[in-house]
Formats: C-alpha cells, structure tokens, sequence
C-alpha cells in the first residue's frame, strides 16, 4: 500500500521546478507593480491626513459633499451619454466595413483608428478650436462647448476606434451558413438582420458599450481641457491630490471611480465567456455581395464620420500651425518650439519616447514569458489561477486610481522600492502593470493557437523546454509579439492619466507637458505637441504594418503556404 | 501476482519489457482509469482500442508521464518509471496532430532531439539522412512541414520520434487524421517499419480495422478497464465479452434464455451453443453470431441450427450484401457475397434455410 501510495505523484524535474520558480517570481511581480500599490490606496481611504485610521469617516464625508457627489453623478451622464451616441455609430461604421462592399473599405479602416494615436485632450483643444470662445463655430453651439457637451463630443471622438474595433471583430466572425439557411427560408432581409445578425454581434455590442463606459468614466484628459466648471470623478481626483494635496480625500475619489471600472470589467467578461463557442472551426466566412442601394447608404455615413474625424485632427494640426488665433492666420512653426512654452521643451517627447521604448521592451517580454509560464509549467494549479487573476486586474482600474496607487506604495517611508520614486523606472513600471492585461490576453491567445504537444515531443526528445521556446514557441508566436510591443508603445507614448501623479521635473512627459501647457494657455503649442505624439506613434504603427506585411514574409518563409 | 490475471495480460514465454500495475487515474470525480495492469513484451506491437473515452489514451499518456497516474506502478526494462517525469523516460511519440514544428525544415525536425546529444554535426546529418530514407521522404530534408501533405507530415513525425533510438514508441491516433487511402497505405508501412527496427511500439486508435490489421497484440478498453488483451483473431473469433464482441467487428445479438449448459431457447426456436459452464440454466443470455458466419449452402438436411426464414431487406454494400432475416420474432443480419446471392436467387420476399454453426456462436449474460 505504501508502495502505491509512494508511486501517485510523478516526480517534478529541474525543468518543472524552475518554471514553478518562475511562475511564483511572475505572482510576486504582478503583486507588487499592481497588488500592493491598489492595496496601499484601499487603506489611506481609511486614514486621516496623518495616516491614523479613522474607519469610514473620509467615505461619510465624500457622500456628505454634494460638490463631490454631484461630479460623481457627472462622470455617469457623460459616460452613459458618450456611449449612448459612440455604441450605435460604431456599429453602424463597423457594419459598413464588415458587411457590404463599399470602396476604400481600408481606408475608412484606417481612418476610425487614427484616435488612437491621439493623447485623449487633442479632441478637446481641436473642439476649443472649432467651437469654443473664439472658435469658427461657436455659434451653432452658442459658445458654450466648454462643459457637458464638450466632454461628450471629445469622448465619442476618442472612444470611437475601440468601439469599432470590438465591433469589426463581432461582425467579421459570421457564418456564411446561417445567411444561407435564412435565405433558404425565405426569411426578409429585416428578418435576417434581427434573428441571425445582431445574436451574433450581441456579444460585441454590449462589450463595446462596457469598454467605452469605461474609458469615458476614467478618463482625464478631455474633461481636463474642456470640462470648464463641470467636474467629473477623474478631475475631481487630480484637484484632491494635486490641488489640495488631500491623499486621503483623493484615495476615496479613486475607489469610487474604480467601482463602475470594476463593474463594467465584470459585465464584460461575463459576456466574453459566453461568446466562447459560437463560431465554430467548421463554419464558412460570409462573403458580402454587392448591393447597390446599401453600399451607397453606408458609404456615405462612413465619409460623413471619417471627414468628421479628420476634421478633428486636421483642425488641431492648422490650429498648431496658425500663429495668432483667430487674429492672424498666417502659417508659422513656431509652435513646434517648445522651450518656449514649458521648461522642458523638446526633451518631454524624449522621455515620452524613452518610456514607451521601455514598457514596449520590458512589458513584451514580461507579459509573454508570464503568459508562456502559466500555459506551460506542468501541475502548481493554484497559483497559476492566481497569475490570471493578477493578470487581469489591471484592466479593471483606471490609470489614475493606479497612479494614486504607485505614490502611496512607493513613495511610503520604509519601502526598500522607495528609490524608484520621481525616476523613469516608476514610469515605465506602471505603464507596463497599466496596460498589462491585454498583452497578457494576446500572448495567451498565441500560445493557446500552437499546438500543445510541442513540450510533450520535446520532452520525449530529451530537448529542454527553454530551448523550445527560444527556437520554435518564439518564432512562431513572433507576430502576437509585435503585436504586443506596439499596443505599449502606442498606449504609453498617448497616456496622461497613469502618469500624471508619477513624473517627476526631469522625466516630463510630452502628453504631460501637453496638458501643462494648454493649462497656461498656450492652446496651439498643446495641440502641435499633441500632433507630435500622433505623428509618432502612427507612424510606428505603420512600420509595424510593413514589416508585419514584408519583412515577416522574408524572413518567415515557412508561413507561406 | 494474481495467476489468472497474468495468464490473461502476460504473453506467454517472454520476458516483459513494460509492466503496468494497478494504474488507477482520477479526473476529480471522474475516473478514467481503474486498476489496470498490462504486460508487453519487447518488439511487440501493441494496440490500445476502444470507444472515445475509454481511458486508452490516458493510459498512453500514463505510460509516457504525460498524465501522471494517480495510483499504481510502471515499469520499463525492470526500472520503476512511475515517478519520472517525461524527459527521464525512455519514449519516441507521435500525435495525431503530428506536433512538428512549422517554423523548422524537415531536417531540423528530425535532428531535433540530436542536436542535444552532443553528436558530431556530420554524425546528426547522417542519421537525419537515414531516418528521412527509413520513412521513403529522401527528398523532403529542404520543406517545411506545411509543404507537405498530411501522410508525409507524420511520416516526418514518425521519423521525429524514432531518430534517438527510443526504447518504446508510442503512436497517439497517428492516422486519425488522414484520408482512408493514406491511411491504408502507411498502415503498412509504419507495420513493416516496426517490425524492421524491432522497437516495442503502443498505438492508441478507436479504429478497430487498423488494431486488427497492424497489432501484434490488441487491449479492448471499456469505461477505464481492460476488457480483453489478446492477438487480433482471437479478439475477433472470441470475444471475452459482450462489449468486445459489439465493438469489434459486426455481431447479432438474439435474446434468449440457457436452457441447459449447451442449449439456448430463442422463442420456439433451440439452439445448440458450445457448452457454458459459466452461467447457470435459465439464464437470461445473449446468443451471438457474426453476419458472415451464418451458412446457407452446402446445407445438410440434419444440419444443426437448421432455421427456415424469409429475406425481408437487402443491403448492397459492394463486395456482398447485408440481408435482414426473419423467422418468426426472431430477427439477424447475414452477410451473403455476391456469388451466392447470383447462384441462390435471393431477393427481398425470398424463402431460405440457413444454420447457425454452433462452434460459432458465443453466449453472454444478458
């Protein structure tokens, strides 16, 4: 019986024990770039101005402050309104890529992401512009773009890619069959639209809707440019801790903002899991055939809304060449010389730049060798379930309630890390924890693509399981890679709001430096930053479109066919 | 040792190169695998068939470390394996999803588990060189693996996992993946290779004509127990039990009950069966018979068995027909070549005397 008993577990190798090793260094990583900093925020909500605990006595007086409560009751109208308006044209947008055969199909692609390159206040200064007390069209708005409506024009403009992303995902996976079967039915074309097409997109339409709530809910940027008096959740935040330099208070305000975060992740996810299974391996992509009358309807829409995203851009861009708005028009770079407008004139695009480069390289490589771990190492359950749940908090919380975070964990006296305060390694480290959750979900994806008797054969070939993954998991995966890399560098060299706790006066960064300057009132040298910034991680978009396109083709034969 | 258990799972005379006992694998509350024990003798062909679920690949994966069991002993060459994991034992494998690596040529698939030997590169080159011959790519070295088809991609494989002379290869549904005319051609192949090389192979397969065809050795698997191990004919003449005789090949199935140890009533019909000591008189039983081996010529007028029935359906399959006869309530299927159906005229509605030879007829508890 002994003898059985003995004989129940098979013996881990070196090779297992390192990876065990691996997984529990990840978990103590992910714990303290996302863990403990939410962790450190939690309790000062519970602490008075001197760190004493004072139990629910700050949380009595947030909901006892009808200033405060109001920006709460703000931050929801402009969310549920900004995705009210962003849900149905994404669709509709999306539609029009995915389902019909209007032209240039990849030029309006390319045109609806283009507010992703963008720091989320370039809307709003192009809206002061367009609109504002001195805009060219402040008259249809009677000059009162600052506030409510401002806030949600800007937010439909900046959340607009994500939600047609989401969407063209959810459409462009339909089954050829289905459409067939109906047909076959004799079912209307209204008919098909409400039984077969909008079950399938279902999924993508509420996630769409959960992740642009959430963007709008947490975002600093727009309502920091053109939200005038009306006080939102994020501004709120920043005015508690940078204004009144009340941590306590503002810790509060950032728990409040996670929670609708938090909520809609949830809501999110719930939904994801059921999608699962929908579209199986055996089902045939849907062709759309040409139709004069929709084709027609939907390219005009999508022109409509891509003039009106170029217009945005394009304004800031001449607003950031105009030398002295609106009194003299004449085209100047002047702009473009930032020592004049903030201390660190050029060199905040540097930082910016240093800081995505960094997140893009450490963050790709943390996030893919940590999803690699978790998929991999052999047995050690628990705390591989443990990695996915830290993997996936990020997502959660907003940057700033991160950032408050990152100053009270690391800026605590007696912590050992507290070096880390006010350096370009804290500013990498939370862009990195910030954006961790979708190079995590991409890396897994890869790896779950290949198959999984790879380790198995290698394992039989006596080969070490680190030499697989260097020669044939890495290759293989090295698409999903870049994929990783850019999404950092884009997002970090865009961000404002989980950094503008954490920069210190030598490690600037361009979008701070952007939100700086616009608050002095340099409204054109705010937006010919902000171009700058566009200009840069556009372009590294593109690059990496090219090499995905040519490069990867060379030098990876073997994927063609 | 149990005597009778090892006279049913140890062939006779051999030594045995791989000893299981006892294996017993839990998935929660699902049991995949309860107390199985097995002996295979070096260079012997051993099939693992049965239904999907049956607990044959576990038991692969078992023996390879891949899924380690929960309770129970493996040994390979008298070494106790049980608690080594997978890179400490001695196997080559296989999958049905042939597992190579895209982005590497075919030669370095097949030099993979060389190059970490430390060999001469010349040395690695050569023995790449005679693998790819062995499994009749020669020319294939320069591809990769997706521009090849599918029958030379687990060639490749199969030269993958033979390539550092493993003691055991185990197969995972090799051919599963293939279309039946690959799958018949490397049947052979990979049979006349294993017998070549002498190397003690497992296959897992739910495809009964490939265990009957290349094993040596066929294990019946069943809900996670062994049903019955033996050569390929004797698993097809006589079936230990119910379910093998279902699941291997075709059988009928006529309920009736034993009225003595040699006699079987089915309705006001009674057979005569070979003798059961087995199951006591009055038994509910299952009186079995394989369509092809039901006579209807040369039928003497004595004949025992001797039933008189009517073809009420007829199948073209292609080499024979499939008729459904029918005497009174009883009811079975007999398979009737082409031949006999021209000389005999036999038709849908036709009158027929057939027997059912008693020495081929098998009798289970119903």
């Amino acid at each position: 019986m002994s003898l059985v008993l003995a004989a129940s577990a098979v013996r881990a190798s070196r090779e297992d024990l390192a990876m065990r090793a691996g997984v529990v260094a990840l978990v103590a990583i992910l714990l303290l770039i996302v863990g403990l900093p939410l962790w450190s925020l939690l309790v000062k909500g519970f602490q008075d101005v001197d760190g004493h605990f004072v139990g629910l006595a700050n949380y009595r007086a947030y909901f006892a402050s009808p200033a405060l409560f109001n920006s709460a009751l703000n931050s929801f109208d402009v969310a549920a309104l900004s995705t009210t308006i962003v849900v149905p044209l994404a669709f509709l947008y999306a539609y029009g890529l995915t389902r019909t055969t209007m032209p240039l199909r990849w030029l309006f692609q390319g045109i609806s992401l283009i507010p992703i390159f963008a720091p989320s206040l370039l809307p709003g200064i192009a809206l002061i512009y367009l609109f504002g007390t001195q805009g060219f069209f402040k008259a249809l708005v009677g000059g009162q773009i600052y506030g409510m409506k401002g806030i949600v024009i800007a937010q439909v403009f900046y959340c607009f890619p994500h939600a047609v992303l989401i969407m063209t995902t959810a459409l462009r996976t339909a089954d050829a069959r289905l459409y067939e079967a109906a047909d076959a039915l004799r079912a209307s074309k209204l008919r098909i639209f409400l039984t077969v097409t909008l079950p399938g997109a279902k999924y993508g339409v509420v996630s769409a809707a959960m992740v642009v709530f959430t963007l709008v809910i947490t975002d600093f940027g727009v309502a920091k440019v053109i939200g005038g008096n009306f006080n939102v959740l994020a501004t709120d935040v920043y005015k508690q801790v940078i204004g009144q330099q009340n941590f306590s208070m503002g810790a509060v305000v950032g728990m409040v903002l996670l929670a609708p975060a938090a909520l809609a992740f949830v809501v999110d996810r719930l939904v994801q899991r059921k999608q699962v299974a929908l579209l199986t391996a055996r089902a045939v992509p849907l062709v759309p055939r040409p139709s004069p009358g929709r084709d027609a309807f939907f390219t005009l829409f999508c022109t409509v809304i891509a003039i009106g995203i170029l217009a945005i851009l394009g304004m800031a861009a001449w607003g950031s060449l105009i030398k002295y708005w609106p009194y003299n028009l004449s085209l100047t770079w002047e702009n473009y010389d930032f020592e004049k407008f903030d201390a660190n004139g050029w060199e905040s695009f540097g930082n910016s730049v240093r800081m995505a480069v960094g997140a893009a390289i450490f963050g790709t490589a943390l996030t893919f060798v940590g999803a690699w771990l978790t998929e991999k190492t052999r047995g050690f359950g628990a705390v591989r379930g443990l990695v996915q749940l830290l993997a996936f908090l990020p997502m959660a919380v907003p940057g700033l309630v991160l950032g408050l975070g990152y100053i009270f964990f690391f800026n605590a006296h007696g912590n050992p890390l507290n070096f880390l305060y006010a350096t370009m390694a804290i500013l990498v480290i939370n862009s990195v924890a910030h954006f961790y959750t979708v190079g995590h979900l991409t890396a897994a994806t890869a790896l779950k693509q290949i198959d999984p008797e790879f380790e198995a054969v290698s394992a039989s070939l006596k080969v070490p399981v680190w030499r697989t993954f260097l020669r044939v998991t890495v290759p293989i995966c090295l698409p999903a890679i870049l994929d990783i890399a850019i999404y950092l560098f884009v997002n970090a060299m865009t961000t404002v709001s989980s950094v503008i706790f954490l920069y210190a006066p030598d490690t600037k960064l361009a979008s701070v430096a952007a939100l700086n300057i616009e608050e002095a009132g340099t409204t054109a040298a705010a937006a010919a930053l902000c171009l700058v910034i566009v200009a840069t991680s556009a372009a590294v978009k593109v690059l990496h479109l090219l090499a995905d396109r040519f490069l990867l083709d060379r030098l990876q034969a073997w994927r063609r066919r | 040792m149990d005597q009778a258990l090892r006279r049913k799972v140890g062939p006779e005379g051999k030594v045995s190169y791989l000893e299981v006992r006892n294996l017993t694998k839990r998935f929660g509350d699902f049991t995949a695998l309860r107390n199985v024990s097995l002996d295979v003798a070096e260079g012997e062909f051993v099939c693992f068939l049965g239904p999907s679920g049956c607990g044959k690949t576990t038991l692969l994966r078992a023996i390879a470390g891949l899924e380690p069991q929960s309770s129970g002993t493996i040994r390979q060459k008298e070494r106790d394996i049980s608690a080594l994991p997978p890179s400490q034992r001695d196997f080559g494998i296989v999958f049905q999803s042939y597992a190579l690596f895209p982005n590497l040529t075919v030669t370095a698939n097949v030099g993979y588990g060389l190059a970490s030997q430390r060999r001469k590169r010349t040395e690695t080159a050569a023995r790449v060189v005679e693998l790819l011959a062995l499994v009749g790519l020669p020319e294939a070295g320069a591809k990769y693996p997706s521009q090849l088809s599918g029958g030379q991609q687990q060639r490749v494989a199969l030269a993958r996992a033979l390539a550092t002379s493993p003691g055991l290869l185990l197969l995972d549904e090799p051919l599963s993946a293939l279309d039946a005319r690959v799958r018949m051609r490397l049947r052979h192949e990979i049979k006349a290779l294993q017998r070549r090389l002498g190397v003690t192979t497992i296959m897992v397969t739910h495809d009964q004509e490939e265990a009957l065809t290349m094993a040596d050795r066929i294990v019946v698997m069943n809900h996670g127990v062994i049903e019955q191990v033996g050569p390929p004919a004797e698993i097809y003449r006589a079936p230990a039990t119910a379910f093998v005789a279902d699941f291997v090949g075709s059988m009928n199935f006529l309920a009736g009950k034993l009225e003595a140890p040699d006699r079987v009533r089915l309705g006001n019909l009674v057979m005569s069966c070979p003798i059961q000591d087995g199951l006591e008189s009055g038994a509910a039983v299952s009186l079995c018979i394989r369509p092809e081996d039901v006579r209807v010529r040369d039928l003497p007028a004595e004949a025992a068995n001797r039933v008189d029935v009517t073809v009420t359906e007829l199948d073209f399959i292609g080499a024979f027909c499939r008729a459904t006869l029918v005497a009174g309530e009883l009811s079975l299927v007999a398979d009737f070549s082409s031949n006999l159906i021209r000389d005999l005229g036999v038709v849908v509605g036709a009158s027929l005397a057939i027997a059912l030879p008693p020495d081929r007829l098998r009798v289970f508890a119903a």
